[in-house]
């Protein structure tokens, strides 16, 4: 780990929802190429910590650097333009666009996105249902298509927020085996998991976060160890 | 051949030709409401003051400055989605967050000032704007005459119509503003500068309302109140084809035309008040409207 790059750093943030404060002194530090994962019981701040990365919270203090600059007084589509992708819990694909219109909206970044044929390539049947309706799709495709998307845009910095969620298994499976393989080409990968299995064999580090915090960090080969705490955060 | 159902094809003919001039109106306003509402959630009270601007644009530039009806149909248009950039930088983005009240609230006073400043330098009587010299005259159809600006009218609205929806619903731009009406938070975050696409979509709806005030310049006087006449018909229009639906607000703008033609000639006395009364049919049938998605 010596040898590696940070990418993200975020220090003493704090975030709100109007007067409510959601997150209460984060920090983490994800290097690239890294796949790190947020754990932690629903409402303790996962989604809220990727939600504040990209400045969809409300108020954020704080400092959140990526890959050497400060975000944290950016705009939201500045932010995602410095290469972070966002794959929201509730997918977001849009109902007035088609499947394929889904797919190319955003901007591409740079020249590192995915070209469509490599992406029909990853994803089949979005190539099958590309003239569909966004929300025609079926969850699974929906939640392909709100991977692919982030894919095509170019980005390096991956927040995938619940993507096992609600899932059938073989597609569940399937999502782990692009996972893997998005991490083989070099992105950097927040996952926000309720799925402990999920997350576990993916994931090079895992933070567990509670109460808008992160309560304990634990390696890829601490799992075995660290059994107790993983019982008192998460249950598993 | 002269007479349908009792009624002379010439006059038939010529309510119709009315109707669709009125109806290109509507369909040109309630679209700019249609497209306004869409992004930025806020019922646009000021249009009927933008479209007399645009009017009055038209009339002053020839005038004062000789310029004329031509290069208007885009300076004026322009002029009035400037303006319409600098009233949601200045004022309407601030009300994004509140009720959709207060936009509806702040756009009715603006119209009230725009209307009281040209009434102030003009009085309410209306200013005279000759057609242009190539589209005087007309059509002898046979069975009636058709004057070539009402012609003009009704395609050059058309064309504008048509564009309108085929940049929504067909390119990319389009599909980013599609999916900024729908969520727009998430379409920030995927690197698009929503904020300025509310800008320029306020500006675009306004700059609709101009290049209708021009249209409409040499149909009708100009005068301070000709917007706040229309607007209100033209709301009929929009409630009626259902807030938000592009295609649907030129179809019931077109069609309502139409139909306020034919009643001018069946029923007179009932021309003024037809739209209101299919609008209250349509809201008990259909509260959404008749292309509008019920939430």
């Amino acid at each position: 780990m010596s040898a590696a790059v940070e990418y993200l750093r975020i220090r003493d943030l704090h975030a709100f929802y109007g007067e409510s404060h959601i997150l209460h002194g984060m920090d983490l530090r994800v290097n690239r190429g890294e796949c790190v994962s947020l754990l932690g019981r629903n409402g303790a701040g996962r989604t809220s910590t990727l939600r504040a990365i990209l400045g969809l919270t409300g108020k954020r203090t704080g400092s959140i650097m990526l890959n050497g600059r400060e975000t944290i007084a950016m705009t939201t589509h500045r932010i995602a333009q410095l290469g972070v992708g966002y794959c929201p819990e509730e997918r977001g694909i849009y109902a007035s666009l088609s499947c394929e219109e889904n797919l190319l909206l955003p901007p591409r970044i740079g020249n590192r996105g995915m070209s469509l044929e490599e992406i029909y390539r990853m994803f089949p049947n979005l190539a099958e249902r590309r003239h569909s309706p966004g929300t025609r799709l079926s969850g699974g495709e929906q939640q392909m298509l709100a991977m692919a998307r982030i894919l095509w845009s170019g980005a390096q910095l991956l927040l995938l927020d619940e993507v096992s969620e609600g899932l059938a298994p073989v597609i569940v499976q399937q999502l782990a085996a692009v996972i893997g393989d998005l991490k083989s080409k070099g992105f950097t990968i927040i996952l926000v998991e309720q799925n402990f299995h999920f997350a576990a064999p993916l994931a090079d580090r895992m933070y567990i976060v509670e109460h808008g915090q992160i309560a304990a960090e634990i390696a890829q080969d601490e799992i075995e160890t660290k059994q107790e705490l993983l019982q008192e955060y998460l249950g598993v | 051949m002269s007479e349908i159902f009792g009624i002379p094809v010439q006059a038939l003919m010529a309510q119709l030709m009315l109707g669709l001039v009125n109806g290109s109106f509507y369909a040109v306003l309630s679209l700019g409401l249609a497209v306004i509402f869409g992004m930025l959630n806020i019922i646009n009270f000021a249009h009927g003051a933008l479209y007399m601007m645009g009017a009055f644009l038209a009339w002053m530039g020839l005038e004062y400055l000789g310029i004329g009806y031509w290069p208007t149909l885009l300076l004026a248009p322009l002029a009035v989605g400037v303006f319409g950039i600098i009233v949601e930088r200045g004022m309407l983005r601030w009300l994004y967050k509140l009720d959709h009240l207060y936009g509806l609230l702040l756009t009715f006073g603006l119209a009230l000032v725009i209307e009281g400043f040209f009434t102030n330098a003009y009085g309410v009587s209306g200013q005279p704007y000759s057609i242009p010299a190539q589209l005087s005259g007309g059509f002898n159809l046979g069975f009636m005459f058709l004057p070539y600006y009402r012609g003009w009218v009704i395609v050059a609205s058309l064309v504008v119509c048509f564009a309108t929806w085929f940049g929504i619903e067909k390119t990319r731009l389009g599909a980013y503003l599609r999916a900024a009406t729908e969520n727009p938070q998430l379409t920030q975050a995927f690197g698009i500068n929503v904020p300025m696409m509310v800008m320029l979509t306020y500006g675009f709806g306004a700059a609709l309302a101009g290049f209708a005030g021009v249209l409409a310049a040499p149909v009708i006087q100009v005068s301070p109140l000709m917007g706040s006449h229309l607007i209100i018909t033209v709301f009929a229009v929009v409630v009626i084809g259902g807030m938000g639906s592009i295609l649907g607000s030129i179809l019931t703008g077109l069609g309502l035309g139409v139909i306020e033609g034919i009643t001018n000639l069946l029923y007179p006395a009932a021309s003024n008040t037809v739209v209101f009364v299919i609008m209250a049919i349509v809201l008990m049938v259909r509260p959404a409207g008749l292309f509008g998605k019920e939430k």
